[in-house]
């Protein structure tokens, strides 16, 4: 090592105190920016050391170089830093000193001038839906969305390997305290489940909720809505079933000749199973005529597991479900084209689409 | 599952039309999900041949042919395909017809002086493949004048359906054609295979070393074959339903994969390493190279066909490439087994495989329908390809598969819904295979078919655990009793028609029926109203959103939560709220509350050009994954300044406005107003903390409002200012229904009389207000705060608050005096409560 060299050690060493010395008394972000000038800006003091290095020998050159990189590595951190503790220290201020007193009582009435506010297309399709069904002696039933594997799957007589397990993309959650991992329902049924085990028949409920399913394209949501229909009783028969959707669908789409067919079809939980589908125009999109067919929910007579499963000896009770998608029925009867904008929250489409919260839906007006 | 309308003609006599067909199918459950009829996009195009074939005078790559359509005529065409020759046969389009491939109707024309006046055609043109090497080259015996579409095969229309995941007996041609038979629309035609002589004795045996790789299976030895490509007939079959033929002895298995819904494996016998193929299950670590091209490393849950070389299929589910047959294969060696359902479908889910195997296998096959199929893929390969077959070889036996269900006429209307004449329903079981083993007048016992495993089956139940056991067992025996019933039940109810069951309205025990709301139910559809009739838009969010983003809103911003709130429900730690299998990673942990879904609205709404606005939610605030700890909650977010109108100007939005809509919210859903206390502790850590408040009932926590943080804020990239609240439904208090007492309606006017205070910054105004309350209760109607002031004008660290006490005198009108008393004791109960000096 020769002098020089030392004596150049030294001055980075001293540079590197001085900065962190005149960091800490930096009290605001004013001082700490004349400190960054001081040593970073054009000027400063390792700006003017990292100029010196040219007028250095090639070999003296590089080590000095690389020991200055360093040192600037490390100062710029340490002014970075110090600006971070500032300005948390600024905000820190600032909130202490923006105090309201929040015990003063709010103004008496909302933001003035405002444009009206509006219900979303889903929570009035569903205030339908009760109205409807309300009037056919249905009681409104609830339920977690983050269900047991045994309410969503299981007690509705889809066992672990089967196959219609495969189509419901289920969306899990981690292990509980019980070493079974819970499921985003799939389906609203989990709380047909509910209702029989909480309460003795008959049972006339509808389940309007959210459910989820691991899907996400043009015509699928991650997030969407069913409601659930359950009717159980001593003599409830398939005929029931039908008179029950087709009262509801012609109901809700203000057709009282709607063609209504139903298919036979298979869910696990029911049996018979039935889809059912409305008449529409392909073409146009019109209800109710032009001779083609919609799929629209699917339905049947509650599966004797099922019944079994939840305590209900199937030689006493019998009873139908049904389930259906709201946003489907909601774009249908609106006319809307694309499902991705339910979840947008854009203000435009809440205005145009959303409902006048002072008219909830009744009967006596129509729905 | 796809079939072609002549091979379900091969198993179902009848005249129905297409149309017929398929709208019977969709109504008995096996739901039409396309019908494909390629034959009416070949209709214009006929067998043609080229006469003479002459270079185009004026074009080097073109040539000029004469063409007999066989209408008589000879047609001049300019032609550019290479293969073009004198004498061959091919495909005319004639002026008028549209050309698919091409998406252009033919006009006739001239091309470089020479007239064209039809068009010869390529594969590709016909839209029947890519193949565009030049135009097709038909054999010479293929008739001139011909529809094309009808001579190659193609008017055929392909019906494709969906099969439900408890009818695998669908999953084949035959099976559908039984179903279309119950149901009226033709006869099942007789079938039976025709019986293969043993000419040998079969090299390869059979061994079973672990029953849950296989119950039951047959073999059966071919020598002397000659292996090729299939014939036209089965090469068309199988294309048309999208299978690639592939040799005769292979494409044999496949068609019987559809026509009887039976999958066969042929092994090459010579590549077979010794004497005995067994059913076992994988060990670790052994591999399977599959027909499909991909290899597959399999596991001991894994049944598969070893030979001594190790596993040479993945039973049930896919062959391997190493054993398999090719066009040089001799001696082959059929596979026919039965393998539990269960097991297929997990070991296929495993390895993600999807074959037609599998679809079948993982629904249940037909045991009985073994025997017969192992004949009849015998004779048909024999039958393609020469050689002669040795005796069947099996290990396991034939399960016991047998069951009956008995129907009660009665039930057919008691639960069906439908009158049916016993004649009709007993008719359709008949036609569907069941056979009658005993019939009175209100009852009839039926064999079930081998075919049928999803009939009468013993009820496999998941009985909630907390039943009592006397009832979870009366349960069970109802279900035993009664599913076999459902089963013929639904059946007959199916093939005769679900719209012939007579709708019924649902009966009703009174014509108003009972509120289908409780009272809370009906409360969140009303607050959900009262926020959207104060201006906000109702909105709709999904309930999870990025971890990162959560955390901001959740428990560990920097342990702020409300240990009141925290009480009333704990949370747990995120990772118990992060979905396991998210859709996107800004979509993976459960939100800790609606207000961080509307804020990201807020920001894509001003990112948008719309930063003034007013939203709100009513959904899950999830605090952990018991039904308790999903609150409801009704949020709202205003976010940016009110809007500019004469009478009222513009200002930012405050967390005053969010006070006013959650206390807003409060009053309507029935609660005490003034048992409420406002504070500023215990914040959720998402609030500026010197502008948010808690809304608390005793100790429990109703609402909350306040400023968004900014760090919220710079998160989010929202300008601000936002102002969010929140109601905590389920903890809002059921309203007591009490009928309204008495009005106070005294006959004398209320006195009104003004106080300023002085008091010290930080004093909150509702002690001062409560003060002002409590001096007089008979006479203080009303404390309304109407004015407060900080400024220069005070001592530093002051406020002025003013107040307007309302007296209401019941008894007499008040003097002068007793005005004055009051005054005195208001002045001296705020000032005792909160220091304040009365402002001159």
């Amino acid at each position: 090592m020769t002098d020089a060299t030392t004596m150049r050690a030294d001055d980075l060493a001293a540079l590197r105190e001085e900065t962190a010395a005149q960091l800490a008394a930096a009290a605001d972000l004013r001082a700490w920016d004349a400190v960054r000038v001081g040593v970073l800006g054009r000027g400063g003091r390792l700006t003017a050391l990292l100029k010196a290095l040219g007028a250095l020998p090639p070999e003296a050159r590089r080590e000095r170089g690389a020991a200055l990189n360093r040192l600037k590595a490390e100062l710029e951190a340490a002014i970075e830093a110090r600006r971070a503790e500032l300005e948390a220290a600024a905000l820190e201020a600032r909130l202490a000193a923006e105090r309201l007193d929040v015990t003063l009582p709010p103004r008496p009435h909302p933001p003035l001038g405002a444009e009206a506010g509006a219900i979303h297309p889903i929570s009035r399709t569903m205030e339908e839906l009760v109205a409807i069904f309300g009037a056919m002696g249905f009681r409104v039933a609830e339920g977690p969305d983050i269900e047991s594997d045994w309410h969503n799957f299981g007690a509705l007589n889809i066992p672990e390997h089967h196959p219609a397990r495969q189509d419901h993309d289920t969306f899990y959650l981690p292990p509980g305290p019980d070493g079974r991992r819970p499921v985003l329902r799939t389906h609203t049924s989990p709380v047909q489940i509910r209702t029989m085990l909480t309460q003795p028949p008959p049972i006339r409920v509808i389940v309007p909720g959210r459910t989820w399913r691991a899907d996400h394209d043009a015509t699928h949501s991650p997030m969407f809505h069913q409601v659930e229909g359950l009717v159980i009783d001593r003599a409830i028969t398939l005929g029931h079933l039908k008179g029950c959707l087709i009262d509801f669908l012609r109901a809700f789409f203000g057709i009282a000749d709607l063609p209504v067919r139903f298919r036979a079809s298979y869910f696990p939980f029911t049996e018979p199973s039935m889809e059912v589908d409305i008449g529409w125009n392909r073409r146009t999109g019109e209800l109710g005529k032009g001779g083609d067919w919609l799929e629209i929910l699917g339905s049947g007579m509650v599966h004797p597991r099922v019944l079994a499963n939840c305590g209900l000896d199937p030689r006493e009770w019998q009873g139908f479900a049904f389930g259906m998608g709201v946003e489907r029925i909601t774009m249908l009867k609106h006319g809307m084209a694309d499902l991705r904008p339910f979840y947008e929250s854009d203000v435009r489409w809440l205005r145009h689409y959303g409902a006048d919260p002072l008219s909830p839906p009744s009967l006596a007006e129509g729905v | 599952m796809k079939f072609t309308l002549s091979w379900l003609r091969e198993h179902l006599e009848t005249e129905a039309p297409l149309e017929r067909i398929a709208e019977t199918l969709s109504a008995i459950g096996l739901e039409v999900e396309g019908v494909e009829d390629r034959g009416a996009a070949l209709a214009p195009f006929r067998i043609a041949r080229v006469v003479e074939a002459v270079p185009h005078p004026n074009a080097d790559r073109l040539r000029a042919l004469k063409v007999d359509v066989g209408d008589g005529r000879l047609l001049s065409v300019v032609c550019g395909a290479p293969n073009a020759r004198a004498g061959m046969m091919g495909v005319a389009a004639l002026p008028g017809a549209f050309i698919p491939g091409t998406g252009i109707t033919l006009k006739a024309g001239e091309i470089r002086g020479v007239r064209s006046e039809a068009m010869m055609l390529s594969a590709r043109e016909m839209g029947l493949g890519e193949d565009h090497t030049g135009i097709v080259d038909l054999p010479a015996e293929a008739p001139l004048g011909e529809s094309y579409a009808r001579w190659a095969g193609l008017d055929d229309p392909v019906i494709e359906i969906a099969v439900t995941p408890n009818r695998g007996d669908a999953l084949a041609v035959r099976g559908v054609a039984r179903d279309l038979a119950a149901a009226g629309l033709g006869a099942l035609r007789p079938w039976r295979a025709e019986r293969v002589p043993a000419a040998f004795a079969s090299p390869l045996r059979w061994e079973i070393a672990d029953p849950r790789a296989c119950t039951w299976v047959l073999g059966r030895a071919l020598r002397g074959l000659s292996n090729g490509p299939s014939p036209r007939w089965l090469q068309d079959r199988l294309s048309a339903i999208g299978l690639r033929p592939i040799n005769a002895l292979v494409d044999v298995t496949n068609f019987f994969t559809y026509d009887l819904g039976r999958p066969l494996h042929v092994f090459d016998m010579r590549k077979v390493k010794g004497g005995v193929l067994t059913m076992r299950m994988a060990r670790e670590g052994e591999r399977l190279a599959a027909l499909n091209g991909r290899e597959y490393a399999l596991t001991p849950e894994d049944g598969v066909i070893a030979d001594a070389a190790g596993p040479e299929a993945l039973g049930g589910i896919i062959g391997g490439e190493h054993s398999g047959c090719d066009e040089g294969t001799t001696e082959a060696f059929i596979e026919c087994a039965l393998f539990d359902p269960v097991r297929i479908a997990r070991s296929g889910r495993r390895h993600d495989i999807r074959t037609d195997a599998r679809a079948r296998f993982e629904r249940g096959l037909d045991p009985a329908l073994m025997p017969q199929a192992i004949e009849a893929a015998a004779a048909m390969m024999i039958a393609l390809c020469g050689g002669e077959a040795s005796e069947v070889v099996e290990a396991g036996a034939e399960p016991a598969w047998r069951r009956s269900a008995t129907l009660r006429f009665e039930r057919l209307a008691g639960y069906g819904g439908a009158e049916v004449a016993p004649e009709e329903a007993v008719g359709i079981l008949e036609r569907l295979g069941f056979a009658v083993e005993a019939r009175d007048a209100a009852r009839v016992t039926v064999a079930v078919p081998s075919w049928r495993n999803d009939v009468a089956q013993p009820p496999a139940l998941d009985q909630d655990p907390a039943l009592p056991p006397e009832r979870a067992r009366a349960a069970a025996e109802g279900c035993a009793a009664i599913e076999p019933e459902c089963d013929l039940i639904e059946e007959v109810l199916r093939i005769r028609g679900l719209d012939r069951v007579p709708p019924v309205s649902l009966p009703l025990a009174s014509p108003v029926p009972p509120p289908a709301l409780t009272p809370r139910q009906a409360r969140a559809n009303l607050a959900r109203r009262v926020v959207a009739a104060r201006g906000m838009l109702d909105c709709v969010s999904f309930g999870f959103l990025a971890r990162d983003l959560a955390a901001l809103f959740g428990p560990a911003a920097e342990r702020q939560v409300p240990p009141a709130a925290e009480r009333q429900t704990p949370w747990s730690p995120p990772e118990a709220l992060r979905l396991a299998n998210p859709i996107a990673a800004d979509l993976d942990q459960m939100r800790p509350t609606p207000v961080a879904s509307l804020l990201l609205a807020a920001a894509r709404n001003a990112a948008r050009g719309f930063p003034d606005l007013a939203l709100a939610e009513l959904g899950g605030a999830y605090r952990d994954a018991t039904p308790e700890g999903q609150l409801a909650v009704l949020a709202g977010v205003r976010a940016g300044a009110t809007p500019r109108h004469w009478a009222e100007p513009s200002r930012p939005v405050d967390a005053m406005d969010a006070k006013g809509d959650a206390l807003a919210v409060l009053a309507a859903l029935g609660v005490p107003m003034p048992a409420l206390q406002v504070a500023a502790e215990d914040l959720p850590g998402f609030y500026h903390p010197g502008r948010a408040g808690l809304v608390r009932q005793g100790k429990t926590v109703l609402a909350s409002f306040g400023e968004v943080h900014p760090k919220v804020l710079a998160a989010l990239d929202l300008a601000g200012p936002a102002v969010a609240f929140e109601v905590f439904l389920d903890a809002v208090p059921e309203p007591k229904r009490r009928r309204k007492g008495m009005p106070d309606l005294p006959p004398f006017q209320p006195v009104r009389r003004d106080f300023a205070f002085l008091v010290e910054e930080g004093v909150p105004a509702e002690v001062l207000l409560r003060a002002a309350r409590g001096a007089d209760r008979q006479l203080i109607a009303e404390v309304a705060l109407f004015d407060r002031y900080a400024g220069e004008r005070l001592p530093p660290g002051k406020v002025s608050l003013a107040l307007q006490v309302t007296l209401q005198p019941r008894a007499a009108t008040l003097t002068d005096a007793e005005i004055e008393a009051v005054a005195e004791r208001v002045i001296a109960a705020v000032t005792r409560a909160t220091g304040a000096t009365l402002r001159g």
